[in-house]
């Protein structure tokens, strides 16, 4: 299991055009919500995480190891990152084979990273497809199939940009079921994402990013209590967080289920 | 007046054994702003596909039944006659960009060009959808060089700057952060003030509670509901049909309370009005 470490992170595309801009923050295994504004640097951080992109100033370490030191290979064994736009990560013209892509550069015997590829892909409920072309699929699948071939990667810190996009109800309680084995399991859940209710019941920490730097960092219901900040950064409490504020709870349920049970303890 | 007419409209894409639509009827007045909601593959992109005809000229597959939409029917025209009049926002901005421009600018110019658009009119659309999407200051920009919110907010201002009778959006808010969906939202109802006529299909339920004039719920190519979103939302079968409903009708559903006219609250003003008058009984 994994220790990441962000000390004094600094980061731009074009020099003079800042888009991180000094985080430090330490992250254990468990759930960590990224939330925040359209170009607050968040799927940039990210991308920083895996070694994708090196600081510019500063430094991240994963257990120990600086991410300028070693190869983008090497960071793969143990942050997984599954990108924002599957059109970005898929390119194999069968899923089974876009699943196994990632096991098989870990070197590991092809039957194992068959049956890696197929238990990823139940997990994500895309038993069936295996056959297919990922672009036959429609956008919500072809995501789900970026996610299972990460999961099938099986490393210590897992990233979603924005899994919960084009998910229906079932695909997006699926997602989180996904985040909860994780948890379980030890491993580290780092999620981007802008669907509250879907940070409100599956995460632990939550990062407030705005402009490139950390605008608040705290439990879900620390942070969703603080409608004032985040509405500085262009966000808002889940539905059930306003209205059980509104109603003068506080701290305020976050998910329907303890709304309720809230509501029926009054009476 | 109506703009948009669908009769029974069935639709099998190519080499499909199940139809994508299965016999959906529903008619949209001039101005009224429609969401369409139901799980994946319930019919939701295919149907707004089919009101612009790329449903069926495009993808081809068998079809039958009626689309008429501002006075075109659709299986008699083709895509880029409907398109004089009809707007789609794809469901991924990364596909509708044309690949064939390299600033933000001339990536909006790029539909009104194949309109014949003249260039002073195009050159004062162009900034009045920039503006109005927020990317004014990104106009020299890659359009592949924007963050997935700033391509989708670009896909939405080059369908605007044509300025449809009739305006689909597909999942047109995705990549947004929760400001950004709001200002769509937002400028979405003033456009269907201003006459036009806006169909959306949103897993967001919540927002489309707020603001859609109808709701029609799909399920396996079929409409099983179409109704202002109150009536829509206090149906007890939307939920075992994989549909969501916004939280705050769950919760007032979960501890009874309901309106007057027998629905739910589906927006956190109502559901506040009705748990204060709730809590207010109980003290009393």
């Amino acid at each position: 299991m994994a220790t990441i470490t962000v000390e004094n992170l600094h980061f731009h595309y074009t020099p003079g055009v800042p888009v991180l801009r000094g985080i430090t923050l330490s992250i254990q295994p468990g759930t960590v919500a990224i939330i925040g504004q359209n170009g607050a640097g968040k799927s940039t951080f990210v991308r920083l995480l895996n070694g994708l992109l090196k600081p510019v100033e500063g430094y991240v370490q994963v257990d120990g190891v600086d991410t300028r030191s070693v190869s983008v290979a090497t960071m793969a064994r143990s942050v997984g990152l599954v990108f924002q736009n599957p059109g970005d990560q898929l390119f194999k013209s069968r899923v089974l084979d876009e699943v196994m892509f990632g096991p098989l550069n870990l070197k590991w015997p092809e039957e194992k990273a068959r049956e890696r590829a197929l238990a990823a892909l139940r997990q994500v409920g895309l038993e069936g497809v295996e056959e297919k072309n990922p672009y036959d699929l429609g956008l919500a699948e072809r995501k789900l199939v970026t996610v299972a071939g990460i999961l099938a990667m099986d490393t210590p810190v897992v990233v979603l940009d924005e899994p919960t996009i084009a998910q229906d109800r079932d695909g997006v309680l699926r997602l989180g079921e996904v985040v909860t084995s994780l948890r379980q399991e030890g491993r580290t859940v780092i999620t981007i994402t802008h669907d509250m209710d879907f940070v409100a019941r599956y995460f632990e920490r939550v990062l407030v990013f705005q402009n490139g730097r950390v605008l608040l960092d705290g439990t879900a219901p620390e942070v969703f209590s603080r409608a004032d900040i985040l509405s500085a950064a262009g966000l808002e409490p889940p539905q059930i967080a306003q209205l059980s504020m509104a109603l003068g709870m506080n701290p305020p349920a976050l998910t329907v289920e303890e709304f309720v049970e809230l509501m029926q303890q009054r009476t | 007046m109506t703009v948009i007419e669908v009769e029974n409209l069935r639709y099998r894409y190519p080499q499909q054994a199940e139809p994508a639509l299965d016999g959906v009827s529903f008619s949209v007045q001039q101005g009224e702003f429609i969401g369409i909601i139901g799980p994946n593959r319930s019919g939701k992109s295919t149907l707004c596909q089919a009101l612009v005809g790329l449903v069926p000229h495009f993808y081809k597959g068998a079809i039958g039944g009626k689309v008429m939409v501002a006075g075109l029917d659709v299986h008699q025209h083709q895509v880029w006659e409907v398109c004089q009049r009809v707007g789609l926002v794809f469901q991924s901005p990364f596909t509708q960009m044309s690949g064939a421009k390299f600033t933000v600018y001339d990536e909006v110019a790029f539909g009104l060009e194949n309109q014949g658009v003249a260039r002073d009119e195009m050159v004062r659309r162009i900034e009045r959808v920039l503006r109005l999407l927020g990317l004014w200051e990104y106009r020299d920009r890659n359009p592949f060089a924007l963050s997935g919110g700033q391509m989708q907010r670009l896909a939405i201002a080059s369908v605007l700057a044509l300025e449809p009778e009739v305006l689909v959006l597909d999942e047109p808010t995705s990549q947004l952060d929760p400001a950004g969906t709001s200002e769509v939202f937002a400028a979405v109802s003033d456009l269907c003030r201003q006459g036009m006529t806006v169909v959306m299909a949103e897993h967001k339920v919540d927002r489309i509670a707020a603001r859609a004039d109808r709701v029609l719920v799909l399920h396996e190519g079929k409409s099983i509901a179409f109704g202002p979103p109150r009536q829509v939302f206090a149906r007890e079968d939307l939920p075992a049909l994989g549909v969501a409903i916004p939280p705050v009708t769950e919760v007032c559903r979960r501890l009874g309370w309901q309106l007057p006219d027998g629905t739910y609250p589906v927006t956190v003003a109502e559901a506040v009005q009705m748990g204060g008058a709730a809590r207010g009984n109980h003290n009393s």
